[in-house]
């Protein structure tokens, strides 16, 4: 029953096919079978992605004491639909000086990427829309496009706003696209493959009948975790890492000068990439798809996918609701300063974990290893000696 | 009858193409029927807070962003050197991971003499303060 309940989608698509069998060529049934692939992941990251931006609404406003969005529909659920209409009869204003068409390319490139990445990630036990071996590596290779897309829009709009915008959005992304590959490398290293189904099953049993083997539980998981996590904000340039779209320094970034659904197709791909990237992490770090019980194993399998994915995705509203933006040069020290030798150290833990059998032992090296670098960065990267106590000139 | 993933890659690339621009074509539509532009001069004039945008927008930038971007490469051409031996890892005997360490080490000097030179500070006038 339970296992019924687990691969209904799956038993669904396979009936939906059925009829096809024997009549259509193989090439058309693949074709065919892709499309509904494709169809529900759409549709269930459409969704998501209408129900994260007025949730997400709604929970800054109750964190800034106030009631968000509650006047369209129920509890205003409605909203995405009215901004929707809204975006599709604002007039699209293109500037008579912009490069036309580098300017339209940029929204259908951006959002292409977003939806793109979204195909590798494992949603379910059989559940992954494609299963190719370089999955990892199709992820990052399909997402860096987002730079490029970015800086089309930056330099298409002729607008010194945009164009600043946009070098700034390059200079923390390629600076955080390095953290991001580098820490994925330690989990490639302990399960030997790229392919996220194969990620996903080596954190399936649990130590001691009930600690699951997820890789955030180990020191060297633990710390590549925050680490993806962080760089995962910067590369959906999401608040404090927002340098690039500052609505007090620089209007909107490479967004000033799209109106209309052009400027609603980079919110899309905005939400679409946290979608992805938390998906990643949770695939990545945080056991897949598995329950985090071994008595739990009757829930079906997308059920927790969501659920780790729903946390996350609050971390992500959390984050926003708290965090003032940070300085761009501060920004940059942490990522070459900091979270690159992290990013390193983790894979020198992971390879002593490894390496001592991958036990308790283990696990306290690949700590100490961690522990003795942050200390020892924390140590080099204070900032706090070279102030002088404050003399108060004036009020004296 | 075993999916072919590199077909899929293809139609879902097609599809992620294709789907941003319905919305677009359906906003053409609305704009074509109900909505006709009224463009101007000053409609369609680059937004600068109100004032005229004095200039061309493709201006000079600070090297700083060179520097960083030739440091990103490096050390993305390395990532990707390090997804091979990563794949390779469990049947790696301790040797071929002192080897990579050795490679990882010379980056990481690489990294700390760029680090040493400047090369890492946004703002260099506040460093030199």
């Amino acid at each position: 029953m339970a296992d019924s309940v687990d691969q209904i989608f799956v038993h669904a698509k396979q009936w939906l096919m059925s009829p096809l069998e024997g009549h259509i060529p193989d090439c058309l049934i693949q074709i065919v079978s892709s499309l509904l692939n494709i169809a529900a992941v759409l549709g269930v990251f459409l969704t998501l992605f209408a129900l994260m931006s007025v949730l997400e609404r709604k929970i800054l406003g109750r964190m800034q004491n106030r009631y968000g969005p509650n006047r369209v529909g129920p509890f205003g659920l409605f909203q995405p639909v009215a901004d929707g209409i809204k975006m599709l009869i604002k007039e699209d204003i293109v500037p008579a000086r912009a490069d036309k068409v580098v300017h339209f390319m940029a929204p259908i490139l951006i959002a292409a990427a977003a939806i793109l990445v979204l195909g590798v990630i494992p949603y379910g036990r059989n559940m992954t829309p494609f299963v190719i071996d370089g999955g990892i590596l199709f992820f990052f290779a399909v997402g860096s496009t987002t730079e490029l897309a970015v800086f089309m829009a930056g330099w298409g709009s002729n607008n010194k706003f945009s164009l600043l915008g946009a070098m700034r959005a390059i200079a923390q992304m390629i600076s955080y696209e390095l953290p991001l590959i580098i820490t994925v490398l330690p989990v490639v290293m302990v399960v030997g493959s790229l392919n996220p189904d194969k990620i996903v099953f080596a954190q399936e049993s649990y130590h001691f009948g009930f600690v699951p083997h997820w890789f955030v539980l180990t020191p060297w998981g633990a710390t590549a975790f925050i680490l993806f996590f962080v760089s995962g904000l910067v590369e959906s340039n999401r608040t404090p890492f927002d340098v690039p779209e500052g609505e007090s320094e620089i209007v909107a970034g490479h967004m000033t000068e799209y109106s209309g659904f052009k400027y609603a197709t980079f919110f899309l791909a905005e939400y679409l990439g946290m979608f992805a990237v938390s998906g990643l992490a949770v695939t990545l770090f945080l056991g897949g798809w598995h329950a985090p019980l071994p008595g739990l194993g009757f829930v079906p399998s997308y059920v927790w996918f969501f659920a780790k994915l729903s946390v996350l995705l609050f971390g992500f509203i959390w984050i926003r609701g708290t965090l003032p933006r940070i300085r761009v040069d501060h920004m940059m020290n942490f990522a070459w300063k900091f979270m690159l030798p992290m990013a390193f150290t983790c894979l020198v833990s992971a390879a002593v974990w490894h390496y001592s059998g991958r036990r308790l032992s283990g696990w306290l090296w690949s700590f100490a290893i961690i522990a003795v670098v942050y200390f020892a960065l924390s140590l080099l990267l204070d900032a706090r000696r070279k102030f002088t106590p404050r003399t108060y000139r004036f009020a004296e | 009858m075993t999916p072919n993933p590199y077909l899929f890659i293809v139609v879902f690339a097609g599809v992620a193409i294709t789907f941003p621009l319905l919305p677009l074509a359906l906003a053409w539509c609305w704009r074509r029927f109900f909505q006709p532009p009224k463009p101007g001069a000053e409609k369609n004039a680059i937004y600068e807070c109100g004032v005229e945008s004095i200039g061309d927008a493709h201006v000079q930038f600070r090297s700083q962003y060179y520097l960083y971007a030739i440091i990103f490469l490096i050390f993305d051409v390395e990532a990707i050197f390090l997804v091979p031996f990563a794949v390779a890892f469990t049947s790696l005997p301790l040797g071929a991971f002192v080897a990579v360490l050795v490679f990882l080490l010379l980056l990481i000097e690489g990294l700390v003499w760029a680090w040493g030179k400047g090369c890492l500070e946004w703002d260099v006038k506040a460093s030199n303060r």
